[in-house]
Formats: structure tokens, sequence, C-alpha cells
């Protein structure tokens, strides 16, 4: 996406993690789709630089199930290895451990869970396991709470990127709680990605305005009733937010200001 | 040929007696630059499988990329 700049000046305004560039600022989920074409075509309509992906066993009876990198190739996009549906942090580890071996990777999403109902994060572990993965070299972006105090120890923890949830996973509550955000926002220059639980493109708006500088978005594109207006419509408000944000809106005020000057009335 | 039983990704394999992991990955047609692979716990270099004798009971994990949030 590009800026204009006061002196007429063309700027990119890129999404920046762990020194890499990225276009654009809406990174996506590949999981839930109908197949693995619905899914590519849903990533290429929303623009999105980053896609998630999950480390699984490889179906060694069934080869003919087709493969994610046969359809989304990770020479054009980038692989964020996530580690959804580990419990702890022993799993969490095994699992990013195993997606660097395939081919490299080093930029991750941690995400630990805690409870297999509400699917929220287990801070705990997922604080244990960014501690020890940044150790090893790895840039860990954590998927988080909305809690500016767990924020700040994953950050002085050395996380690449801070996520905390809109509300749970797959919820499509949207943001439930701005104020939160916004404090974790005003106390951080770490890239702020809202991750989880947003159910329109308005909340993804939202989520910029508020100064985040990304969003993650996988249930409600894959599962909207039109996928693929969806990928656009998020792809359109990640930009219309960052625009919004970074253009600095007008002060509220109590009364009416009229917008036609009052001069000169006849 | 002898033969010994291996886990393979949760599954029991029967595979001959020394044999080793890259031979194991070949029969099941695997494309190596797409996988991890881990054998009893421990990730392995896909450099040298070669020189990863299957033993009884070993326990092979292969795993890829999918979708996923």
């Amino acid at each position: 996406m590009f800026i204009l700049l006061e002196a007429g000046k063309l700027t990119r305004d890129n999404l920046v993690i762990a020194n890499k560039k990225f276009s654009s600022r809406l990174i996506v989920g590949t999981g839930k789709y109908k197949n693995m074409s619905e899914c590519a075509k849903a990533i290429k309509l929303s623009g999105a630089d980053i896609v998630t992906v999950a480390v699984r066993r490889v179906n060694i009876t069934d080869k003919k199930k087709p493969l994610l990198m046969d359809y989304i190739d990770p020479k054009k996009i980038t692989y964020l290895p996530n580690t959804a549906g580990c419990f702890n942090s022993k799993d969490a580890l095994r699992t990013l451990r195993l997606a660097r071996e395939i081919g490299g990777w080093k930029l991750v999403k941690l995400e630990v869970l805690g409870d297999k109902k509400n699917l929220f994060p287990e801070m705990i572990e997922t604080l244990k396991s960014t501690e020890i993965l940044t150790k090893e070299g790895f840039k860990v972006m954590v998927y988080c709470n909305d809690d500016p105090l767990m924020a700040k120890r994953l950050e002085n923890s050395g996380a690449s990127a801070i996520m905390p949830l809109a509300a749970p996973i797959g919820s499509g509550l949207g943001i439930l709680n701005k104020v939160n955000i916004k404090i974790i926002r005003s106390q951080t220059k770490l890239p702020l990605i809202i991750d989880a639980g947003l159910g329109q493109a308005s909340d993804a708006v939202m989520a910029m305005e508020l100064g985040c500088d990304g969003v993650l978005v996988n249930t409600a594109i894959a599962k909207a009733k039109k996928p693929f207006d969806m990928a656009l419509a998020f792809k359109h408000a990640v930009i219309s937010g960052r625009k919004s944000f970074i253009s600095g809106r007008i002060e509220k005020i109590l009364m009416g200001s009229p917008s036609s000057p009052t001069e000169g009335i006849i | 040929m002898k033969k010994i039983k291996i886990k393979v990704n949760g599954k029991l394999k029967t595979v001959n007696r020394n044999s080793n992991l890259l031979i194991l990955i070949k029969n099941l047609k695997i494309q190596l630059k797409k996988v991890a692979i881990e054998m009893n716990g421990e990730i392995v270099n896909k450099k040298k499988l070669n020189r990863i004798i299957l033993k009884n009971n070993d326990r092979v994990e292969i795993v890829h990329f999918i979708g996923g949030g």
C-alpha cells in the first residue's frame, strides 16, 4: 500500500516484521476452506503476503490428497507456520522445530491454547515458549490475550510481533476490548496484529483505526457465504482502516458544526 | 529377508531389516523437500537419512504443512 506524503510524494507503507517488509497488512489463514483451490483463490484475492499454515502428519495411505504447497507457492507467499492445536509448550516447540526443518522457516506464529472450548491462549506456557524459541533464533509472532501486562512480558521475552485476540478464535464476535488494544498499542513499537475473532470487514477497519499494524483473518473469510468477495472486502478494509488511522481523525464534539459557511446566508 | 516392525505416523509398518530411513521415504513416495522427519522424538537431518538404519519398534513421524489458521 502507498501513502501520500505532504510534499505530494508517494511512499510505501509496508508492514515490517523482524526486519522483513510486507506490502499487505492482511495476513490470512489457510484452514476451513472447502478445498485447496478455493483457499488459493481467496488468498490471491485478499492480496495477503503472509499465510498461516499448520504442521500435521503426512497421510501415508492416501497419497493423492492435494498438498498445500502445490496450490500456494511458498516462494511467492510467506508461509507462517503456526502451532494451532498445541496445548502446552512442549508440543508447540516440537511443532515449530519441525516446521523450521521443512524448509528453514524462522518466522513463526506461536499459539498455545489453554481451553478446548473457548480456545483462549495459555499465557504461562506461551511466555515460556517465546523465551525458548527466541533463544533458538526463531522470530516469534505471538498469539496472546488482550492483556497489556502480558503483552509487555512477551515483548521483554523477545517476541517479534504481538498478536492479541479480538475475541475467541472463530467466534466472529469482533474486537471486544478496544481499550486494551489501545493500551497495548500505546506501550509497544513492535508490530501489533489482531489475531482471531473477527467476523466482518468493518472489524478489520476498527483494528487498523485503533492503530494496529495488521490483522490476521481465517474463519471470517473461509466460512463466509462468498469467500472470494469477503477476501476482497477484508483487503480493502485493512487498507481503508490504515489510511483512516494515519490520516488523523477529527476531534469528537458534542454539538453540531455546520459544514457550510454561516456567513453570507441569504 | 528378515522383517522388522516400525511405526510410521502412528501406523504399524513392516520393513526389511537393515533398511534405512531414506529407503522408507522413497518407498512411501514422499517428496523430501516438503516434509520434516522425526525419529523416536528427535528431528533428523534430511541429508543424512541413508545413515539412519531402522530398528524394531522405531517411531517415525513425517510431517508437512497443511491449511490452518
